[in-house]
């Protein structure tokens, strides 16, 4: 066991590194928002959409959830151009991502609005608000706070994941930590590194969406 | 050129399945006997072993389970230890699972009243008496679903040992496509199969999970 470390080519490599970081922050940001809203959508059908279109919205939540997210990646940049979509990596990425997340999101937020009280909607009706403005405007909010705690760890579970886009080339923290580790012969250090730096970024990205919590959740209400 | 129909197709992705279901079962075994200790080390006295199990927990969930994969194949190899990739991943994967079966049982040996643990101890019985006769009985029945949906998990988290080039079902995938060009169908075909495998674990923990939930009501 004569093996040296050396973190000296951080140094040398440190725009590439941080390009990732850039890259793979870019992704869950794109990831979380618009994965979360597809998750809001397909919550809404499920728990109180029209009946045609919950079959389908299971359909694609069951499939999503019990296949690798690694598949649906392949799937996604690999697959669809035979049927004339073409995406580039960072596209694919992105999208797989928010797919994903829609689908774990949803089943989140449908067991937040299922918790609400029926009064709720009736209170909602009596004002003579539609079921969509009583979802919008009396059951949405309450139900994302109750279950912010778990939708948190999905969207930290999702950034994690996304380590793997690495492999259809699209340049995030991981790709970094292989291109160096191509160039050095320096495994080690590069993917200690890496993972080093996920570890703070899911603490980091844990914090942003408490105080994310705080700012779109009235603070003190009653669940 | 050769043509390939679907069924060639798909017996080789089939063939690659065995390995996918072999990792599987030993990361979930191997990965059940380490979360135990995990979890004893969480529910003990001793100040050092709580925070022993507690940031190996925060370790394991914190990072990307591909950094731990490629931490045990390449990091390992650099210190003379020779590790083929089903050894790699093997070890990588038990680690990981070990890490969230250990907090999924805590959360279920905490839900335990505490007034079993006090019953318990006035009858004279020892820290483990305690756990092997009052507690995990009663923690095994609420830890079952949870269990069997984090069985899905592990399955999926297979797939990423195909990157450092373990050839189970998601190497299998790449390797086919390569031969045939058919991304769309392999790929199809493969998610297909991992949805196999995985739907009936989750219907199972989710119907499970509503019958301990009846069970509760009638108390």
């Amino acid at each position: 066991m004569n093996y040296h470390f050396e973190f000296g080519w951080l140094f040398e490599y440190y725009p590439q590194i941080v390009k990732g970081i850039a890259i793979t922050i870019e992704l869950i940001a794109v990831g979380a928002v618009a994965g979360i809203l597809l998750g809001i959508v397909c919550a809404w059908v499920r728990a109180l959409g029209p009946a045609w279109l919950k079959p389908v919205v299971a359909a694609y939540v069951e499939l999503i959830r019990n296949t690798p997210f690694l598949i649906q990646l392949f799937f996604i940049f690999f697959g669809l151009p035979s049927l004339g979509v073409q995406l580039s990596e960072l596209q694919a990425a992105n999208l797989a991502m928010v797919v994903n997340l829609g689908a774990y999101s949803s089943e989140i937020i449908r067991a937040g609005i299922q918790a609400t009280p029926r009064g709720q909607f009736e209170a909602g009706a009596s004002l003579a608000m539609s079921p969509f403005e009583t979802f919008r405007h009396v059951v949405l909010v309450p139900s994302l706070q109750r279950i912010w705690p778990a939708l948190s760890s999905q969207v930290v579970i999702v950034m994690l994941g996304s380590a793997v886009v690495s492999q259809i080339a699209a340049e995030d923290l991981t790709f970094a930590a292989n291109f160096i580790q191509s160039r050095t012969f320096r495994a080690f250090e590069a993917y200690i590194v890496s993972t080093v730096v996920y570890l703070m970024l899911a603490i980091l990205l844990r914090q942003v969406l408490v105080m994310v919590g705080w700012a779109i959740f009235p603070r003190g209400a009653a669940q | 050129m050769i043509e390939f129909t679907i069924w060639d197709i798909l017996r080789n992705l089939l063939l690659a399945t065995r390995w996918t279901i072999v990792l599987s079962l030993v990361s979930f075994v191997g990965g059940g006997m380490i979360g135990l200790v995990l979890l004893f080390l969480r529910l003990s006295r001793r100040k050092w072993a709580r925070a022993l199990a507690k940031y190996y927990i925060e370790l394991f969930q914190g990072t990307p389970l591909l950094m731990q994969l490629f931490i045990a194949f390449f990091g390992l190899g650099l210190f003379g230890i020779d590790v083929p990739a089903w050894l790699a991943a093997g070890l990588a994967l038990i680690l990981w699972t070990a890490a969230f079966l250990g907090e999924i049982w805590r959360g279920c040996v905490e839900a335990i009243a505490k007034g079993q643990w006090e019953a318990s101890a006035s009858l004279g019985m020892g820290r483990l008496q305690q756990m092997r006769h009052v507690i995990l009985p009663q923690a095994m029945r609420i830890a079952v679903p949870p269990t069997v949906g984090f069985s899905v998990q592990v399955i999926k988290g297979t797939a990423l040992t195909s990157i450092i080039g373990f050839v189970e079902l998601s190497k299998a995938g790449t390797v086919v496509t390569n031969a045939t060009f058919q991304p769309f169908t392999v790929y199809g075909l493969v998610a297909l199969i991992y949805f196999a495998l995985c739907w009936p674990l989750s219907k199972s923990s989710q119907i499970l999970e509503r019958k301990l939930n009846v069970a509760h009501r009638n108390h």
